[in-house]
């Protein structure tokens, strides 16, 4: 299975190779698609991790047993849905499928599971209702 | 025998909840197994709308006067400028109109505020006269404290757009929203065969003083837009094949519903203005009739190429195609998405039905035809440019 995450280390913290060790052990295939390091907040790495569910839920215990933060994407990506007006203009950028509109209701639709965090909806949406707590 | 209706006629049935009124869409459906004459027969009323960012809007206010009173000269709502070239009280605030600090923030927020009741900070200045002797104040203003408010768009309810695109290998960033490098994506802003100067594109019942739904209001269509054109080429059903007729609108903005106007901010393009307009078509004919039963995939928009500041055009799409989620252009399919919303635009023929089956909207008679054989101009530069 196929599943984004957003990782939260101390930056001291990060002397054991843990994405090796992911790849490795857990045989998880592990694809960075973002990161952000800062003296404060210490580091974070947006991931896409694919295995079997079972590799994938001991490799997420390793992480949390190794003190690193482990949050779903859809935990990071706010998104004031109450404030919405179904324009449409932020499906223009979502490369990700994560944001769709169409018929039958034409209402937006945004399945955080399929989000990358690129980020283009922070821009494209006019209300400016999506905001990712990352870095 | 042919169908003819007056607008007191309609009226009457209206008052005796009699009246049969239908949402475009719904006309448009019915299209499918009716002919005209038997929608003609059948129908009374036909409700069109629209809700979407429109730049050409703004708000005359009349704030009062404070004793002594000043010549308001500059003047600011919640820091963002509004125009006060007019007499001492009087002003202007612009949709577009940007806060000089946070230009993300603008007019179109103040409007959308005040019609929330919101309380504003009015700051002004004056030189000081005789008559008005104030040079400076600032206060808080809200719609319920002002003598009068409404919202005066020049501009509103294009009969048709353009659809926007990019070949250009950067994004732009544009008042048509993100464009993606490389004909990656494609935006398009009319509610197709909801859309109301595309349910009655000879303009027959709407004209000065036509009644309308303006952000959740009563109001009126004052006079034709600026950039009112209609000589853009016509397909088969007469419907224009790219941007052409527009509405000067007015409405009391204390009247209005927050769910129905938006501020907005268009990235690196700036602030703009969500207008949600609902306009009743009388069925006086067949030909009005067969105006409105009009089906997205009779409507047909041209594409343009914003990546290139010239905006060629790249071709064709009517808006059946563009509400699948693809369009073709140069042979390669386009990701589509809509900048107004349909969603809204149904609320909004949906309120005007109910209105109009209360008794509580009547029809108005244009006091004035638009005009025809108008044209739209550019502009010459005959002194400096960068
Ligand atoms: S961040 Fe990117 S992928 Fe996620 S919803 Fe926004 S546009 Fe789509
Ligand atoms: S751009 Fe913003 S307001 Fe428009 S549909 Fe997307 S989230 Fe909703």
């Amino acid at each position: 299975m196929k599943k984004r995450f957003v990782l939260n280390f101390a930056l001291d913290a990060a002397d054991e190779p843990i994405t090796y060790v992911l790849i490795k052990e857990y045989d998880l295939k592990l694809n960075i698609l973002k990161a952000a390091i800062s003296p404060e907040k210490g580091g974070e790495l947006l991931v896409e991790l694919d295995g079997d569910d079972k590799n994938l839920s001991e490799g997420l215990d390793y992480l949390r047993g190794r003190g690193v933060g482990v949050d779903a994407v859809d935990k990071k990506m706010l998104f004031r849905r109450e404030e919405c007006i179904h324009c449409g203009a932020c499906v223009a950028t979502c490369f990700a499928g994560a944001l769709t509109i169409g018929a039958p209701d034409w209402e937006l639709k945004f399945d955080a599971e399929k989000c990358v965090a690129c980020e283009m909806c922070l821009k494209s949406c006019p209300l400016k209702l999506f905001d990712l707590r990352f870095g | 025998m042919t169908v003819k209706r007056s607008y007191e006629e309609i009226n009457e049935k209206l008052k005796k909840g009699t009246a049969v009124v239908l949402t475009a869409e719904e006309v448009s459906k019915m299209a499918d197994e009716m002919t005209p004459a038997e929608i003609a027969k059948k129908v009374d009323v036909v409700t069109t709308a629209t809700f979407g960012p429109m730049c050409s809007s703004g708000a005359f206010i009349n704030f009062g006067h404070p004793s002594p009173s000043l010549r308001m000269e500059e003047v600011t709502l919640n820091g963002v400028p509004a125009y006060g070239g007019i007499a001492a009280v009087d002003a202007y605030i612009g949709a577009t109109s940007e806060h000089p600090q946070n230009p993300r923030y603008g007019g179109g927020h103040v409007i959308e505020e005040l019609v929330r009741g919101k309380e504003i900070t009015l700051r002004a200045r004056g030189k000081g006269t005789d008559c008005y002797p104030r040079k400076e104040i600032e206060t808080v203003i809200t719609k319920e404290a002002v003598n009068e408010i409404f919202l005066f768009n020049p501009r509103n309810a294009y009969q048709n757009y353009a659809v926007a695109t990019n070949t250009a290998r950067s994004v732009k960033y544009t008042y048509m929203g993100v464009l993606l490098p490389e004909l990656s994506n494609a935006t398009y802003s009319t509610s197709g065969e909801l859309s109301p100067l595309l349910n009655d594109p000879d303009l027959r019942t709407i004209g000065v003083g036509t009644r309308i739904f303006l952000c959740g209001a009563q109001g009126f269509v004052v006079w034709p837009g600026t950039q009112f054109n209609t000589s853009k080429l016509r397909n088969d059903k007469g419907i224009p094949k790219s941007n052409a007729a527009t509405l000067a609108v007015l409405g009391d903005l204390k009247k209005m519903d927050p769910r129905f106007i938006k501020g907005a901010v268009f990235e690196r393009y700036g602030v703009t203005l969500f207008v949600g307009i609902g306009i009743p078509i009388p069925i006086l004919d067949e030909d009005l009739a067969a105006r409105v039963a009009i089906r997205d995939r009779e409507i047909e928009t041209t594409v343009y190429d914003y990546g290139d500041p010239a905006h060629p055009m790249l071709g064709s799409a009517n808006y059946a195609d563009l509400r699948s989620g693809t369009i073709e252009v140069r042979g390669r399919k386009v990701k589509t998405a809509p900048l107004s919303s349909i969603k809204k635009a149904r609320e909004i023929a949906e309120e005007l039905r109910s209105w109009l089956k209360k008794g509580e909207f009547t029809l108005t008679a244009p006091v004035e035809l638009f005009p025809t054989g108008t044209t739209v101009k550019g502009l010459e530069i005959t002194g400096g440019a960068r």
